[in-house]
């Protein structure tokens, strides 16, 4: 419907041309439907434009200039607001190791214990080992995702360096773990035993090719998921800035995405820790399908 | 490279920043600067000191239940001495009653007994006694019998009075009487 009206709009030539100038097709539907194209075209034609991911952007902290590799940037600034609230959280949170825990202590704990029993359920006592590991992922993603949630912050996680490193590193960790537990016996994991003996080499190829696809899948769904709830909510955020007082639908809308990112904060830091633990789980016990 | 300077041009250049392989190194470089703080922090400090806290807890709800099963066994054992000492009493009360009551019936018996001895001695006396006075009685009669006897003989006829014939006689008679 939309398409349609706006194509025929697009016809007319009165408006054909101020169109053209500014928004993408994509976010073209606010301003005409409020019947104020004439002030929305001459805010645009003064430079403005949507820029949903230009709070992605890198930027040096300190002036401009090349960004080198140890450059401090707006990525190295929110890294450590990261560490220092999850230290926080977790270290000054249990100070008071009170029998009775206070609301800061209780988080902490309830961290630990969410960690905590997903290994032990998933990979078993083995896998406690790397509790330490898995626990500051889990913590690091959490606080990266929440802190993304605090206008004008910068979300780590929604970038792909970020969670790119983080993917690899688990795959590359897991792929170790299984190495040099079971030797040549971790291969196990492709040989699927239940299956057909004609059906095998088949299964082991698919294996093979979607375990090398687990870091992809892995760090572009926790990527993907903070970097598109944050472009949705600057959209949105766009829309209410032209549209000025009017603006209650993207008020609105903002509203909603915004608490459907607080929940998906939290769900892609469970999902990006709880496959962690499923691979480690396959580095561990490679024959158990 | 100058293309990270300016924002709409970097956006404009790949469309996505996170596609900007340009900021990689460095991004990478901070984040693993990051994880390796926020990992000691957690395996040397927060670890720890949660499962420190977390065990202590364990340990402090254990102890306090087990102080718990400790009170309830002795509230039990506290019940069972004083259902015994209950039940001793009673059966103490029972025994109480049941002695006293066979020393009542003993005593009873007994004083039956005495009564029931005496009441034959006395009988026996009054018997006794009652058969001294007959006899004495019947003595007695024998005597004025002879004498009323001889008296009505020697009135009668003097000539044949003889007084051992008419005591025989008496006595006789008398005999057959009190037979």
């Amino acid at each position: 419907m939309r398409h349609a009206a706006g194509k025929k709009r697009a016809a007319g030539p009165a408006r054909d041309g101020k169109w053209e100038g500014g928004l993408a097709p994509a976010t073209g539907f606010g301003p005409q439907r409020t019947g104020r194209g004439a002030e929305v075209a001459e805010e645009m034609s003064g430079g403005f434009e949507i820029e949903p991911m230009e709070q992605f952007v890198v930027r040096p902290l300190f002036g401009g200039g090349e960004i080198h590799w140890y450059t401090p940037t707006n990525v190295t600034l929110w890294l450590f607001v990261g560490v220092v609230v999850a230290s926080a959280l977790l270290v000054l949170g249990a100070r008071g190791r009170a029998v009775v825990p206070t609301k800061a202590q209780s988080i902490a704990e309830l961290s630990y214990g969410f960690v905590h029993k997903m290994i032990e359920d998933i990979a078993g006592k083995e896998g406690l080992r790397y509790f330490p590991y898995i626990f500051t992922v889990f913590m690091f993603i959490v606080t990266a995702n929440y802190l993304g949630l605090v206008p004008y912050a910068f979300t780590t996680t929604s970038h792909l360096a970020v969670t790119g490193f983080l993917a690899v590193t688990v795959f590359l960790s897991v792929t170790v773990i299984g190495f040099v537990r079971h030797g040549l016996g971790f291969l196990k994991l492709f040989w699927i035993d239940s299956a057909p003996l004609a059906l095998r080499p088949i299964l082991a190829l698919i294996e093979l090719i979607s375990y090398f696809v687990r870091p992809v899948s892995h760090s572009i769904r926790l990527m993907g998921n903070m970097m598109a709830g944050h472009a949705v909510i600057q959209v949105f955020a766009a829309f209410a800035g032209i549209l000025g007082l009017g603006a209650i639908f993207p008020i609105v809308a903002i509203g909603a995405v915004y608490g459907l990112e607080v929940i998906v904060a939290f769900i892609q830091a469970y999902v990006f820790t709880i496959l962690t633990v499923i691979y480690l789980n396959d580095a561990l016990h490679p024959g158990a399908h | 490279m100058a293309s990270e300077m300016n924002p709409a041009e970097a956006a404009g250049s790949t469309g996505m920043p996170q596609l900007d392989f340009s900021t990689y190194a460095n991004q990478i470089f901070w984040l693993v600067v990051a994880l390796v703080v926020l990992y000691f922090v957690i395996s040397r400090v927060a670890i720890p000191r949660i499962a420190a806290v977390l065990d202590e807890r364990r340990n402090a709800i254990a102890s306090e239940l087990a102080r718990a099963e400790e009170l309830k066994r002795k509230a039990e054992e506290a019940e069972a001495a004083y259902e015994k000492a209950l039940a001793e009493a009673r059966a103490e009360a029972h025994r109480i009653i049941a002695e006293t009551k066979a020393a009542l019936d003993e005593e009873l018996k007994e004083a039956q007994a005495k009564a029931e001895e005496e009441i034959a001695r006395m009988s026996a006396e009054a018997e006794e006694r009652i058969a001294s006075m007959r006899e004495s009685a019947l003595a007695h009669v024998a005597e004025v019998a002879r004498d009323v006897a001889g008296t009505i003989v020697g009135a009668i006829m003097p000539h044949l009075l003889d007084e051992k014939e008419v005591s025989r006689a008496v006595e006789k008679r008398v005999k057959e009487v009190s037979r």
